[in-house]
């Protein structure tokens, strides 16, 4: 198998890796739920939600996380989607109804739930792992020849 | 109170996701694409994530009460129903696709990514879409 991969990456990716967990456990601590993206996300387009101020608040830190990003590291708004402006609504559409559908998203089962030792969020992990991964290998390696 | 630590802890997830590079949907593709050059990245997130989350969901749910809420909402479903394979492959097939999952498309809207609104408003309404589609059908 070929890697592609270096040391700096390696440890910029546990790095990062780590950060996100010690925000899932500041938000489990102090609001006392997972810290799943796409269920924050639902929670703030609920109306009369409970949580819903929490959730906006949420969503705005990554907001805002993105907009110092984007200020002190041009670098991250040059880059470029994989996909055609079509295929990205389309995958939002999905992603966003696959989500909801299925209780959780990389952040809620990937994260939060393998930290918990859920069955359900294995399975689920396990699913969109694997659907994501034949889904790329058909984009990437299936094309008409080309 | 409660409203700042949400804020705080949503900065500090999406400085995570950026720090570690998978708001770059290249990479996230690099690591699905098993069959080309390899980018395990997002392995050593989830790892990272994984080690930090895990120890310390052990240490704050003995606390019996979280800091700023009433109690914990852990979520108490064990059943693997169809809903949770169905909705798991959609989303599958939609982050092959772009390899945005959402954290980093609500991230990359404040970077001003390229694609990034299109693919947040279409996310915004896909899950309006299924909440429709669950308040009709009883499921939700």
């Amino acid at each position: 198998m070929n890697v592609a991969m270096d040391a700096a990456g390696f440890l910029r990716a546990a790095l990062g890796g780590a950060l996100i967990g010690a925000a899932a456990s500041l938000y489990l601590l102090t609001r006392g739920a997972p810290a799943g993206v796409s269920s924050i996300v639902g929670d703030a387009l609920e109306k009369g939600s409970p949580g819903r101020r929490d959730a906006f608040a949420f969503v705005g830190g990554l907001v805002v996380a993105g907009l110092l990003g984007g200020i002190f590291v041009p670098s991250l708004r040059a880059v470029a989607p994989v996909a055609s402006l079509p295929a990205l609504a389309v995958a939002g559409l999905l992603v966003g109804f696959g989500t909801r559908l299925g209780s959780g998203c990389t952040s809620g089962h990937g994260v939060c739930g393998l930290s918990r030792f859920s069955l359900r969020s294995l399975i689920a992990t396990l699913t969109f792992m694997f659907v994501a991964g034949v889904m790329t290998y058909a984009i990437v390696h299936g094309g008409n020849g080309s | 109170m409660s409203r700042i630590a949400t804020f705080a802890a949503g900065l500090l997830f999406g400085v995570g996701l950026l720090v570690s590079g998978m708001t770059d949907p290249n990479r996230v593709r690099g690591f699905l694409d098993v069959a080309g050059a390899w980018d395990p990245s997002l392995a050593f997130v989830m790892g990272g994530a994984l080690l930090v989350h895990a120890a310390a969901y052990r240490w704050i749910t003995r606390l019996g009460r979280p800091l700023l809420a009433d109690r914990f909402h852990i979520p108490t479903r064990t059943s693997i129903d169809g809903r949770l394979v169905a909705g798991a492959a959609i989303f599958g097939v939609g982050w092959g696709l772009s390899g945005i999952c959402p954290g980093p498309a609500v991230v990359n809207l404040g970077v001003g990514a390229s694609g990034a609104a299109i693919f947040a408003l279409a996310g915004v309404v896909g899950m309006l879409a299924y909440s429709a589609w669950a308040s009709r059908s009883g499921a939700g």
